[in-house]
């Protein structure tokens, strides 16, 4: 029993935008797909067209996905940009968040503790030499870096890691690495710095304040003061 | 009820040994029940530092095996009047002879009879360390100014504050050589106070006399005169709940007032 349509084929200026019904089984979706495609498809056209597939309020697991995929390809002048879809799961939608928040954390890190977290790391303490931080994000701070910190650790290169003491005895953003110096002057020591990739793929050190134009991306604040 | 401390530190040769002992003679000076317990399964030595190592009959391997009953095992200090004894460590098999329930109910069972149980615990953070953490209700860590003596402290405080029902640990800072801390060769007791960040609860000062009475077998704290005695004096104040304040590290530090007192002639 088919009523209306499963699978709407929409032409816009920047190619084709497939449209599938989310209420309908996936077999039928598949079927009526195929003979859509094979409808559509003329020999000898050899320009590409972009297409983007919308799944709307239905759930498409990554296996789906690539055979919603190959099935499009096999039309040889057919590439598949996106898939969309409406809907995520709870694991993913849990590591979004994660990935997205910051955790903060009021300690110090002895040697041979390692805290490690999704997202960015807010340490309201020390990290003591010896101890670790890891964050999928930034690393924040708020006392004195003397272990290691790897900020970015999933492989994120916009990531920096501030500190109000920075002495840190390595430091890492996603996959560069910078060693400390073997002695640190006192003196040289300023207040609060913070380190980030430059253009040339190398860990710098500079004043807390140039973060602010190198990753505006850090304020997530909105509006004015 | 007693209260059974670790004393404890992570790196190796930085006084634990000796530290147990002249707490133990000092809390014993101070008419406490006291029994010191060496868990160096294997490497043991506070028995000869107490001067005790001829006397041992059974040690803690036999308690915890069942093969003696644990007062049989323990040895008394003859220099007091049934104040102080010391259980001994297995000398002839490793750290592995026991397992840390075993030490916990060993301990529970002394805590009865004894008011402070000070547990000797080996270098390390392994099987010796768990089996001496195992019964502690609180625990003492001793680091020298040196940074991979605080570095290894740092650890052992990690490792202790996830100890359940456990008080917060505290530091005795040893064998201080105050003129290589005033050069600048040796990190400050403020330094590594701050670096560790936990309570001070004592200082010691490096003394020749400390050796010298370990290997006579005669803990320093039985000297009333020496500083690094009166040092642990008053460590064990402090663990009886005493409020005494640290030593002075420089006796003969010289203020102005007194250098201008000598030069009138008023001063000594």
């Amino acid at each position: 029993m088919k009523t209306g349509q499963n699978v709407v084929i929409k032409g816009t200026k920047d190619g084709l935008t497939l449209q599938l019904n989310d209420k309908c089984a996936y077999n039928e979706l598949i079927e009526e797909l195929t003979e859509k495609l094979d409808a559509v498809t003329k020999d000898g056209q050899d320009t590409l067209i972009t297409v983007s597939v919308q799944t709307g309020n239905r759930y498409i697991t990554e296996e789906e996905k690539e055979t919603l995929k190959s099935l499009i390809r096999q039309r040889r002048h057919l590439v598949v940009e996106e898939i969309k879809s409406n809907v995520l799961t709870i694991d993913e939608a849990v590591r979004w968040k994660e990935e997205n928040e910051i955790v903060s954390y009021a300690g110090r890190i002895r040697s041979g503790q390692v805290l490690e977290v999704p997202g960015d790391l807010l340490l309201i303490g020390d990290v003591n030499p010896g101890g670790k931080v890891m964050a999928g994000g930034s690393i924040y701070v708020a006392g004195a870096l003397k272990g290691v910190a790897h900020a970015g650790c999933y492989g994120n290169d916009q990531a920096v890691i501030t500190a109000a003491k920075m002495m840190p005895s390595q430091l890492r953003i996603s996959s560069y690495l910078n060693r400390a110096p073997d002695r640190y002057d006192e003196e040289e020591i300023t207040e609060s710095e913070c380190a980030f990739i430059n253009d040339e793929n190398q860990i710098v050190i500079d004043r807390l304040q140039v973060l602010k134009y190198l990753r505006p991306d850090i304020s997530t604040f909105k509006g004015g003061f | 009820m007693g209260e059974a401390i670790v004393i404890t530190s992570g790196k190796g040769g930085v006084g634990k040994t000796t530290t147990t002992a002249n707490l133990g003679t000092a809390l014993a000076l101070q008419e406490k029940k006291v029994c010191l317990v060496d868990t160096d399964i294997g490497l043991r030595n506070l028995d000869v530092v107490m001067g005790l190592e001829n006397r041992i009959i059974y040690d803690l391997v036999d308690v915890v095996e069942g093969r003696c009953k644990t007062h049989q095992a323990l040895v008394k200090d003859k220099r007091f009047n049934d104040l102080l004894y010391l259980l001994p460590a297995a000398q002839t098999t490793d750290k592995s002879a026991v397992a840390p329930e075993q030490m916990k109910k060993l301990i529970d069972e002394l805590k009865q009879d004894y008011d402070y149980i000070l547990i000797d615990c080996p270098a390390g953070i392994e099987q010796g360390y768990k089996n001496a953490v195992a019964g502690a209700d609180r625990a003492i860590v001793v680091t020298t100014p040196e940074k991979s003596s605080v570095r290894d402290a740092d650890r052992v405080i990690g490792l202790l504050e996830k100890e359940e029902g456990m008080a917060p640990p505290k530091l005795i800072v040893n064998r201080i050589r105050n003129h290589m801390v005033k050069e600048g060769d040796m990190l400050d007791v403020d330094e590594v106070a701050a670096h560790l960040s936990i309570e001070l609860i004592g200082i010691v000062a490096d003394d020749d006399e400390v050796i010298k009475s370990s290997h006579n077998g005669e803990p320093v704290a039985h000297n009333p005169n020496n500083r690094a005695s009166i040092a642990y004096r008053n460590i064990a104040r402090r663990i009886l709940g005493e409020s005494v304040p640290l030593q002075q590290l420089d006796p003969e530090k010289e203020t102005f007032i007194s250098k201008f007192k000598k030069f009138i002639g008023m001063g000594r």
